[in-house]
């Protein structure tokens, strides 16, 4: 890879923008920026509307709230309120893995949609949803509640789901959430989640006839944003087992609507996306006056770090507690980066993620001896740039809600050894011949979080990298063609 | 007038918060810190400036009304 210069890379920068009109240009290079540790508060422009025209790699608000908050809540059933695609087409895509019987009180995987058709568009869904509601009662009778998941016509049409939701939810004597998450809302997921968490806030939290579940411990903590991607929440919950806490709620990762009823209760909120779950436990904080931690279980370097910054909130036990998990685990982790730093040692990464991951996982790449040599958000904002920027190398790119042509010219010339980004980005890479690792839903792998989470990160990362096939990349009779070439020269 | 959240940051300073907008900013002045009278003018590291109602300091994290200075 070449090694960019400051210059070299605003250089870059400058050439990138060249193609675009003027007034996309201007807009755009408020996107595209090099790091500056040294500089602390003007970082790139974030959280804006993608331009008309380009390839974004965003998603919408029904995504944030369905896809990422509401729907790994296992033990409800998420109703994807309008036409049959935009559930259908996202289903079961993010791997949130949970323990449960599909179909019978876990609805994690599933779709359930009111697949509204030309005539509810005219003259409306309500009918529809409440016949809907009525139906999912007598076939699923072990859910434990409903939310109403609203795509783009709902909002369009002005149905009124409040009023169905309270109706049917009086009648099944369960919870009916109605949520206003219309596709068009905001500018990406981002909002979604915020809409979400807000329905948490009126909804669940407020709830009367809430379970009393668990009798309150001086050890509690909860889990959000976590979102179990091919287990990573039990990876995690694991270690704070072991340091002597009490997991009593783990949120949208095989989580249930009582864990979440039970979070004002607990001791401590263990944020991990802080993007997607930072609303709701401001929320907490100022209502019950529960203290939020943000955390990062990549890599053994920052989960040190973060079992050490969660045990600062509890007494000497459990900071005894931390030590001992972190000693317990220190020859698996030497291990672990014995066997791999060697083959990944030096090696260049970009990544273009969502929520947390372009910072978090810099730490396990590097406790790997890799590199991150370009970052950036689908929908961050600003408060994350500002959280990334001491984390990244100077003379890094960072690129907000990055178009699709940005990021090849960007890949062309940095050259990365390995890419992390989604599915729509993967076969682009691979293509053009770049080991790609697809770090949404950890590329069929994982989990990734806490002390076994990197012995399958390090082994993933280096089963791409280092995968024989990269050498196969030109076909033999170009190959050949170009050993004669250079034999002349 | 705005709904904005001003709660202590990590550092020990104080952060705003607007929930409408998604935007948090640390706060680098507040015009009266004292028990009995907190409030006033607030700037933040953006560059802007916001004024809220002169009060008794409340606990931390709290949500408040704040008019926008400039
Ligand atoms: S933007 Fe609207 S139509 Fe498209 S997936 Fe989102 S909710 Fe569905």
């Amino acid at each position: 890879m070449a090694n960019l210069s400051k210059e070299e890379t605003q250089a870059l920068i400058q050439e990138v923008l060249e193609v675009y009109p003027e007034k996309a240009k201007e807009d755009r290079a408020k996107h595209l920026s090099i790091n500056d540790q040294a500089a602390d508060t003007k970082c790139v422009t974030s959280n804006r509307k993608s331009l008309p025209g380009v390839m974004t790699i965003r998603g919408c608000a029904y995504a944030g709230s369905k896809g990422v908050v509401w729907g790994p809540i296992k033990d409800m059933i998420h109703i994807s309120h309008g036409p049959v695609g935009c559930g259908q087409y996202s289903r079961a895509g993010r791997r949130n893995y949970y323990v449960g019987t599909t179909g019978v009180n876990s609805f994690g995987t599933m779709n359930f949609t009111s697949d509204f058709q030309e005539k509810d568009i005219v003259f409306g869904g309500d009918k529809k949803l409440s016949k809907l509601l009525s139906e999912v009662e007598t076939l699923f009778p072990l859910h434990r509640g409903v939310s109403v998941q609203s795509e783009c016509p709902i909002g369009l049409i002005g149905d009124d789901i409040e009023a169905v939701s309270k109706a049917s939810s009086q009648e099944m004597g369960k919870p009916v959430i109605p949520v206003r998450c219309e596709g068009f809302r905001g500018v990406s997921q981002s909002l979604g989640h915020h809409i979400a968490n807000d329905a948490i806030r009126d909804h669940v939290f407020e709830r009367e006839g809430a379970a009393e579940t668990v009798e309150p411990g001086p050890y509690d903590v909860a889990i959000l944003g976590d979102y179990n991607i091919g287990g990573d929440a039990w990876s995690s919950r694991i270690l704070l087992e072991e340091m002597g806490l009490r997991v009593v709620s783990q949120w949208s990762g095989d989580g249930t609507i009582a864990e979440m009823e039970h979070t004002p209760k607990v001791k401590l909120n263990l944020l991990h996306c802080y993007r997607s779950m930072n609303y709701i436990s401001r929320h907490m904080e100022e209502k019950y006056g529960i203290p939020w931690v943000e955390y990062n279980f990549f890599g053994p370097t920052k989960v040190a770090e973060s079992l050490r910054k969660i045990a600062s909130y509890f007494d000497d036990s459990i900071k005894e507690g931390a030590e001992r998990v972190i000693a317990k685990y220190q020859t698996m982790m030497d291990e672990v980066i014995a066997k791999y730093k060697p083959r990944l040692e030096g090696k260049k990464v970009m990544l273009y993620v969502g929520g947390l991951r372009p910072r978090h996982v810099i730490g396990a790449y590097e406790d790997l001896g890799m590199e991150v040599v370009g970052t950036g958000y689908e929908f961050g904002h600003n408060d994350d740039y500002e959280r990334t920027t001491k984390d990244m190398g100077n003379a890094t790119l960072i690129y907000d809600d990055v178009t699709g042509f940005e990021f090849e010219e960007f890949v062309k010339r940095v050259k990365p050894d390995l890419i992390g980004s989604g599915v729509k980005e993967k076969y682009i890479f691979q293509k053009m011949g770049v080991p790609f690792r697809q770090m949404h839903s950890w590329d069929y792998s994982g989990p990734y979080h806490g002390y076994d989470g990197f012995a399958i990160f390090a082994k993933d990362m280096d089963m791409t990298l280092n995968n024989p096939c990269w050498k196969n990349m030109t076909p033999p009779w170009k190959a050949s063609a170009e050993e004669e070439q250079q034999a002349v020269a | 007038m705005a709904n904005i959240i001003i709660s202590k940051a990590e550092d020990g300073g104080l952060t705003f918060y607007m929930p409408k907008k998604d935007l948090e900013v640390k706060v680098i002045s507040l015009e009266f810190e004292a028990a009995d009278k907190w409030g006033g003018e607030l700037k933040l590291a953006s560059g802007q400036s916001y004024y809220i109602d002169p009060m008794a300091a409340p606990s931390l994290p709290k949500s408040l009304r704040a008019r926008r200075l400039d």
